[in-house]
C-alpha cells in the first residue's frame, strides 16, 4: 500500500465524517439525467426532514413529469396525484390530517401549465402545505417540449426557432403571480448550482416546513433548475446557461415573507 | 500549525459523472476518472487527494447523494 493511500484511509474514519448521505434517502440510483437539479433538492427536502425529525408526519404528494418517482427515493409516505393536482390532493390529505406535514413537489409542466388553477385556489384558501416547484422552463420527460415558463427565444422541442412572444405568449412568473395571494405566507426563489446557493435553498425549505406547523398558510419554495437533456447542454454548461438567462427573467430571493399578516388585513377584527 | 486535511469516499456505481463536484471543488482535488463504471459513466475521483479539505462543497452540489465527506486536523 502506498504512503498516500495510508494517508487517506488514517482519514477515512467514522469519527472523522463530517457528510454522509442522508439515511431518508433510498439506495435506489435516481433515474434523473446526469447533473438534474432534482437530485439536489430530494436531497436537501430529505435533509431537512431528517432534521427536523418529522420522518413519520411527513407525507409528500409527487407530481406527474420527471419528478414522478419521487417515491422511491425519500423514505417517507407519498401520493402519487394527476397531472397539476398535488395541490388539491395535499390539500385533501391536509384537511383530513391537519397534524402531519404535507407538502407537493411539482415541475413547471405540472404547476404552471395544466395545475394553474388548482396552485393559486390552493394558496388562495391558504391551505397549510409547502409547494416545492422546480422550475427548469421546459417540460423534461416528455422530450423538451415549450412550457408556460421557457424562455422567449429558446429553442425546443415545440419552438425550434425559439419561442416567440407575438405566437407562444410570454413566460409565466407564477411566482410572482402567487406573491400577491394573501394566502401565501412564504413565497421564495431559490436556486441550487453551487455549493452557497444550495445551502440558501436548504434553509428556504426548512424555513417553509417550519411555517407549516404556524399554521399561517402556503409556503411556496420555487427552485430555478436546469435540465441539461432538455436545453441539448453539458450540466456545467447548463448552470452557466441558467445564471445568464433564467436569472434575469426569474431574479432570486425571497418575494414574499409577511406570515399571516396579509391574510389577517381580510379577516373580521373584534 | 494545524493542518485541516480531508478525504471524499465516491459511491462509484451511483456515479454519473456529471462533473457539477469537479467544477464546485475548489482545491481542484476532483476529476472524473478516465475509467467508467457498469453504466458507462466516468465517475468522479480524488485526482489530487493531498488537496483535499473536506469542505464538503462537492457533496453539496452532488444531485445524487453520492459523496461522502471525512475531515481531520493533522499537526503536520
Amino acid at each position: 500500500m502506498s504512503v498516500l493511500t495510508e494517508r487517506i484511509n488514517e482519514i477515512i474514519k467514522p469519527e472523522n465524517l463530517v457528510y454522509a448521505k442522508s439515511p431518508l434517502l433510498n439506495d435506489d440510483a435516481m433515474h434523473y439525467c446526469p447533473g438534474c437539479s432534482h437530485g439536489v433538492v430530494h436531497r436537501l427536502i430529505a435533509e431537512v426532514i431528517e432534521e427536523m425529525g418529522i420522518q413519520e408526519q411527513t407525507i409528500g404528494v409527487s407530481p406527474v413529469g420527471c419528478a414522478v418517482f419521487a417515491y422511491n427515493y425519500i423514505d417517507i409516505d407519498w401520493a402519487e396525484a394527476a397531472h397539476g393536482r398535488a395541490p388539491a390532493v395535499a390539500t385533501g390529505i391536509k384537511r383530513v390530517m391537519p397534524e402531519k406535514y404535507v407538502f407537493s413537489y411539482q415541475g413547471d409542466g405540472d404547476l404552471a401549465a395544466i395545475g394553474t388553477a388548482e396552485t393559486l385556489h390552493a394558496i388562495n384558501r391558504g391551505e397549510n402545505i409547502v409547494m416545492i416547484f422546480i422550475n427548469n422552463a421546459i417540460y423534461g420527460m416528455t422530450g423538451g417540449q415549450m412550457a408556460p415558463t421557457t424562455l422567449i427565444g429558446q429553442i425546443t422541442a415545440t419552438t425550434p426557432n425559439g419561442r416567440n412572444a407575438d405566437l407562444n405568449g410570454y413566460p409565466l412568473k407564477i411566482t410572482e403571480l402567487i406573491a400577491q395571494l394573501p394566502g401565501a405566507a412564504y413565497v421564495t426563489r431559490q436556486s441550487v448550482q453551487t455549493p452557497a446557493a444550495v445551502r440558501k435553498a436548504k434553509k428556504a425549505i426548512r424555513k417553509a416546513f417550519e411555517i407549516q406547523a404556524k399554521k399561517i398558510g402556503t409556503s411556496f419554495v420555487e427552485v430555478v433548475s436546469t435540465c441539461s437533456s432538455g436545453w441539448k447542454l453539458t450540466p456545467v454548461a447548463s448552470n452557466k446557461w441558467m445564471e445568464e438567462n433564467m436569472f434575469p427573467q426569474y431574479p432570486l430571493g425571497d418575494l414574499k415573507d409577511s406570515g399571516r399578516a396579509d391574510a389577517d388585513l381580510y379577516r373580521i377584527k373584534g | 500549525m494545524a493542518k485541516v486535511r480531508g478525504a471524499v469516499v465516491v459511491d462509484t456505481e451511483v456515479c454519473k459523472g456529471c462533473n457539477l463536484c469537479v467544477v464546485a471543488c475548489p482545491t481542484l482535488t476532483l476529476a472524473l476518472n478516465r475509467n467508467v463504471n457498469n453504466k458507462g459513466y466516468h465517475y468522479s475521483y480524488m485526482e489530487n487527494p493531498e488537496n483535499c479539505t473536506g469542505c464538503t462543497n462537492c457533496s453539496t452540489v452532488c444531485p445524487d447523494s453520492c459523496i461522502t465527506v471525512y475531515r481531520t486536523k493533522t499537526e503536520h
